[in-house]
């Protein structure tokens, strides 16, 4: 926990070097000014010596000065400190999330990596400049208000030690009282919202089935029941105030009590008891900002640890040394390929895969859901790793590839695909940073996306929200097509890409495949039988097994699978489907 | 589809977090009396406690600050002047403080306790009272509101409510009841010391009010930039396999550097800024407290007006009881103003005009007697349309069939835009109606009118015959089975998602229709079988699982109305020839309306309709259609009709 913060300060040590330092300086100057009041009231008024008021009254207004000036410097550095922590650590997740493997961003979800990049930086930020400054001043006053105590009478300031050690000890125990049952009550808090969070998204389904009053009822009684963890939890944490108060003011009483016998008798002066009253309130409101530091401090370490998980993961792909730079060609072959996305799972995903793909080919892949046709492309271009055996890309298995070369010429289109606030141009250049427009313009020929393009009012300017939410889903899928081909990679991979497509415009795209780029090893997974079936060989999936690899006049004759999906696409009007699929 | 028609698009990246640092308020007198008023109307009497003990709270520490002052004064002077000191009557004295102290104490804890659950009560009733008319609201606010937007009501407007009715308004109060009594007890003591008080205090407003307007300049930069910069890792987190796909992981690099640099600057800022404040207003305190000493001390010595040494004491002790709740206030006065930007959002939502319902024809269950439809008080298999004519007082009964109409209907999402022009169908006992056309062809809009989640503007709908403006809006929907493109699942067992369909069903009814829909099989296999808990939407489930358990949970429901939008878009051609049969039966002797963009789905149908922008195009079987060779005989290239 400490590490995590301590590795990620860089530039900013000086800062948290500072700010306690200044903050120390501060309650020194706050020590000392009451020590003048005494003067003032001792030697200036008692005795009617004008001149002592004002001298003394002099230095207290520079006390006051520099007490300001370390003050203001303690909350700049403080400031500085903690922004600068909060951007460090930022920036070290967001480099670290940068190298990860799929399986990295599977482990810890998408949300879970926003929480973590945001809310959670935030928690640390506040919680790191409490400590670097209330922290230090808390105890530092707590220190010098009873150093002062002491040395002005030490056997009254006996008195706030006892205080201190007995309000110490309350505070701790109803602190950790009240954690424990506040971690549970937050976890309530977190599952109500949820539930909150559910009904909002499903609200159809609630209003369709009639069931608002049935979701009303389970609503109250969970709030109830987090109305009630609140209230026990608040119990204990509201007898905080009410304690403090009694010892305050069973410390003054005390302490003017012995202070009045101590003054008669000529051991102490009323200045000096004045004094030591005006430190009771230093000394244990010090202690009540301690435990809520405590707290803060407490409920900020599931932000740290969180944010540590995600600094020390290490990425499950790496690339090796010595890389290979260049890929010779787009053949592929899988060698007795098992795959598991979790070591500990038993059945794998994938089970002694072999297959071979020539180079240029234009290969159809179909199966049922999950049937793994998508693990079994994502081992392509090393989105994932083999669990065994071995994937080959122009000869050399992928694992020997330096990852970008790997990845440059073997372009998937994913199935969850995203396009990215910014013109259309931008987000295909996604693929070629120095593509010129003409050449974005040709793969968006070839993608069947120049004719919607080209209707838009500002055509390849258009901006695209985030998400693309300003396209429909089958534009989207052919911006990112294109984005894909600008790559000019020598495999070209599209998982269920079309699906948003029409049939015509999906054969058109795949005619100009056909025509423009035939050196490219196309691999295409489709649930649409023609999408497919025009390819030159069709690998049928079924259950993490290649269940038939072929021709699709072959296939719709040994393979049964395929046959069934065939006719349940085309029965009714089958023979007109055909030909007019092929197109 | 259809929401994404009126959701507004919200341009760029913005700050989303609805908390800006000065929030703009119409009205925050009335919105603070509103919420005072929901207080009050459940915890009147808590409040006139809790008000009754911080008055006492707070005039017993006044009384124990003046205290000081009496020690000296009265008790410790006297004695030093004597030669044997009697300390009796500073015994009794110190033992009426304790009284007072103790007396304060214990109003403290009273007040904090009764805070405590008017606090969290209020927050219950807040949210159960969003909840409850949230439920009531129409589809439209659904689809009109960002649910991130709703969301925040619940967390972070409820949060912020929270620590001012729990902290800040008690503080308040107490601040406000210190101020003015350690005022009047300054005047008391000593009047040009407590003007130079005030002087003092004057200053540090105007402080406070330079370095709160310098950082709240720099808190709109910070919320700006934290908004940019959120939404940057929101987009890039959401596509961080494409952006390795791509190998863009350096470019995606540098754009956040950039706006992390930004934030931390005016981070930096913003915080320095309010850091500044408490030193600087601390220090005006010590300033004043070494002016008041001065000025007193020379009072002192000159013995203007009886001004003693233990006045002074006590002066200057109310000096710093002053300064302290004005400082408090000052730091309150933000977070009140920010809660009350969320409870203004709070009230809208609960201002907002619930979904009206003035419908009469309920449904009821039915059984024959001599040809006679007469009510039963027993569930018997045989519904029947309870209508109740005003005009004669008498009450007819027409049994459920499932036989739906649609005459000239016209409607929009917002008035100005008609989406569906002069609909004519008609859809008897057990047929198959099909919708198919482009996206935004106004396919799912039909759904939503017949359930009613949207009202039509012109022409009429019937249901076996009653104009659905006359149904009950929750009997219209129970005679009708959704499934849904888009399926929901509840964090429950996956048993309790299908019994959604009815509560009343039977385990093995439950089994019977998730049999029927062909999910028994997977649903077998999940690690606690029918108990398995599933989270997070079904999360765990793939989109085909999840579509099988809302079509069971259609199933378990049996309406003798079906709607399916796409209700098998994602299980595989194969699964679903296999779901086929399960729907057929499903189907059989049900009125089913169905959108699908798959073929295989819709061909079977008594009457394809092909909508286009909103009018049906053409309409008939599939062989006709086909031979029409109009728009379906277009789409229908392959086997796909749209996207």
């Amino acid at each position: 926990m400490i590490k995590t913060i301590v590795n990620n300060l860089h530039e900013f040590k000086k800062d948290s070097i500072m700010t306690p330092v200044f903050m120390i300086l501060e309650v020194i100057m706050e020590t000392i000014i009451p020590l003048m009041m005494a003067s003032i009231v001792d030697n200036g008024v008692e005795k009617g010596d004008m001149g002592h008021i004002y001298k003394m009254g002099a230095f207290m207004f520079v006390a006051a000065l520099i007490s300001l000036l370390v003050g203001v410097l303690g909350g700049r550095y403080g400031a500085r400190a903690s922004a600068g922590l909060a951007k460090n650590l930022r920036e070290a997740m967001y480099d670290n999330i940068q190298t990860f493997s799929f399986a990295n961003i599977d482990k810890f979800s998408t949300a879970g990596l926003v929480t973590r990049l945001t809310t959670d930086v935030t928690n640390v930020q506040n919680a790191f400049q409490m400590l670097l400054r209330m922290g230090t001043r808390a105890p530092a006053s707590l220190i010098f208000a009873m150093c002062m105590a002491f040395t002005i009478h030490a056997r009254l300031a006996l008195v706030y030690l006892f205080a201190v050690i007995f309000l110490g000890f309350c505070l701790f125990l109803i602190t950790r009282r009240t954690m424990k049952y506040f971690d549970v009550v937050f976890q309530k808090y977190d599952d109500l919202n949820a539930s909150v969070q559910e009904n909002v998204s499903s609200i159809r389904v609630v209003k369709a089935y009639v069931r608002e009053d049935y979701e009303k009822k389970r609503f109250k009684s969970a709030s109830e029941n987090v109305y009630r963890m609140f209230v026990n939890a608040e119990k204990i944490l509201v007898l905080n105030s009410p304690l403090m108060q009694l010892t305050v003011y069973s410390c003054i009483l005390l302490i003017s009590w012995l202070g009045a016998k101590l003054i008669v008798v000529d051991s102490l002066t009323t200045g000096q008891l004045m004094n030591l009253l005006t430190y009771c309130m230093n000394i244990l409101m010090s202690l009540m900002m301690l435990s809520m530091i405590f707290v803060m401090v407490t409920m900020s370490s599931a932000s740290i640890k969180r944010i540590g998980e995600v600094l020390d993961e290490e990425s499950s792909i790496k690339n090796p040394e010595n890389p290979k730079m260049e890929v010779k060609d787009g053949s592929i072959e899988f060698k007795n390929v098992t795959f598991r996305y979790n070591r500990t799972s038993e059945k794998p995903v994938l089970n002694h895969i072999d297959c071979s793909i020539k180079a240029g080919e234009t290969i159809g892949i179909i199966g049922g859901t999950g049937s793994a046709k998508t693990s079994l492309v994502n081992l392509i271009s090393r989105l994932y790793d083999v669990s065994e055996g071995a994937v080959f890309v122009g000869g050399c298995d992928v694992r020997e590839y330096d990852l970008e070369t790997l990845r440059d010429n073997v372009s998937v289109v994913l199935q969850k695909n995203v396009l990215f606030s910014g013109t259309i141009l931008e987000n295909l250049r996604w693929g070629d940073e120095n593509a010129t427009k003409e050449e974005c313009i040709r793969a968006c020929r070839l993608a069947c996306a120049d004719e919607f393009i080209q209707k838009m009012p500002e055509k390849y300017d258009t901006y695209i929200e985030q998400g693309g939410s300003n396209v429909s889903g089958g534009q989207k899928q052919r911006l990112c097509i294109a984005r894909a081909l600008l790559k000019k990679p020598k495999i070209l991979i599209l998982d269920d890409s079309t699906s948003a497509v029409d049939t015509a415009t999906d054969a058109k795209i795949r005619k100009a495949f056909a025509e423009e780029i035939p050196d490219t090893t196309k691999i295409i997974i489709a649930q649409r039988i023609s999408s497919v079936s025009g390819a030159d060989r069709i690998i049928v999936m079924e259950d993490g097994q290649i269940t038939g690899f072929d021709t699709h006049e072959n296939l719709l004759l040994n393979n049964e699978i395929y046959r069934e999906v065939y006719e349940s696409q085309t029965a009714g009007g089958g023979d007109f489907d055909e030909k007019e699929g092929e197109a | 589809m259809m929401a994404g028609q009126v959701k507004e698009i919200k341009g760029g990246p913005g700050p989303r977090d609805p908390r800006g640092p000065k929030p703009k308020l119409k009205n925050p007198g009335k919105l603070f009396g509103r919420l005072m008023a929901y207080i009050l109307k459940n915890y009147a009497v808590h409040i006139v406690i809790v008000v009754l003990c911080i008055f006492v709270s707070v005039l017993a520490n006044v009384q124990g600050t003046l205290f000081t002052k009496t020690l000296i004064d009265e008790y410790i002077t006297p004695m030093l002047l004597s030669d044997v000191p009697d300390f009796t009557p500073l015994l009794h004295a110190i033992l009426r403080v304790a009284g007072f102290y103790l007396l304060g104490a214990f109003s403290t804890f009273v007040y904090s306790r009764i805070m405590v659950n008017v606090s969290q009560g209020t927050l219950r009733n807040l949210r159960n009272d969003m909840f409850v008319h949230m439920e009531s609201l129409p589809i439209r606010y659904f689809d009109t509101h960002a649910h991130g937007d709703i969301m925040s009501l619940y967390t972070n407007d409820i949060d912020t409510l929270r620590q001012m009715i729990s902290q800040s308004m008690p503080q308040l109060l107490s601040s406000v009841i210190t101020i003015v009594s350690v005022f009047i007890s300054m005047l008391t003591l000593n009047i040009p010391l407590t003007f130079v008080t005030l002087a003092v205090v004057a200053v540090m407003l105007t402080a406070t009010r330079w370095a709160a307007g310098l950082s709240s300049r720099f808190f709109v930069a910070q919320q700006q930039d934290i908004g940019a910069l959120n939404g940057y890792i929101e987009e890039m987190m959401e596509g961080q396999k494409v952006v390795k796909v791509f190998c863009h992981e350096e470019k995606s690099k540098e754009q956040f550097k950039k706006l992390n640099d930004k934030l931390f600057h005016s981070a930096f800022n913003a915080n320095q800024f309010s850091n500044i404040l408490g030193p600087i207003n601390a220090q005006l305190g010590n300033v004043s407290y070494v002016l008041c000493a001065m000025i007193g001390g020379i009072l002192v010595l000159n013995r203007t007006g009886g001004f003693t040494v233990g006045g002074l004491a006590s002066f200057l002790t109310f000096n710093k009881s002053f300064n302290m709740p004005i400082n408090q206030v000052s730091m309150q006065f933000n977070s009140i103003i920010m809660a009350l930007a969320g409870a203004e959002r709070i009230f809208k939502l609960l201002d907002e005009e619930p979904e009206v319902d003035e419908g009469y024809v309920t449904l009821v269950n039915a059984r024959k007697e001599n040809g006679e439809i007469v009510e039963s008080p027993t569930r018997t298999g045989m519904w029947a349309w309870k209508h109740f004519h005003k005009e004669d007082g008498t009450t007819t009964y027409v049994e459920l069939k499932g036989d739906v109409t649609f005459d000239g209907v016209d409607f929009g999402y917002i008035p100005e835009k008609t989406v569906l022009h002069d609909i004519r169908m008609y859809a008897t006992p057990g047929q198959k109606i099909a919708f198919v056309g482009s996206t935004g062809a106004g396919k799912t809009t039909i759904t939503n009118l017949i359930n009613r989640f949207y009202d039509i503007q012109d022409g009429k709908i019937r249901y076996d015959g009653i104009n659905i403006n006359k149904i009950k809006k929750d009997d219209l929907r129970r005679s009708l089975g959704m499934v849904l493109q888009d399926t929901h699942l509840f964090t429950n067992t996956v048993m309790e998602n299908i019994r959604y369909g009815r509560l009343d069903a039977t385990d093995e009814e439950v089994i019977a229709a998730a049999k029927l829909a062909n999910a028994d099989g997977f649903i077998k296999r999940l690690p606690d079988g029918y108990q398995t808990v599933l989270t997070g939407d079904g999360a765990n489930l793939s989109q085909g699982q999840r579509q099988l358990l809302a079509i069971a949970r259609a199933a378990i429901a049996d309406p003798p109305v079906l709607i399916l939008d796409e209700a098998t878009s994602s299980i595989d051609t194969r699964t679903e020839k296999i779901v086929q049969s399960g729907m057929d039966k499903l189907m059989k002797g049900r009125t089913t309306f169905v959108i699908a963009h798959r073929l295989s789905t819709v061909r079977n149908s008594d009457c394809i309709m092909v909508l286009e922008n909103g009018r049906i195009i053409e309409r008939g079987m599939h062989e006709q259609l086909i031979e029409e060779k109009g728009r379906y005989y277009q789409l229908y290239t392959g086997n796909n009709i749209a996207g």
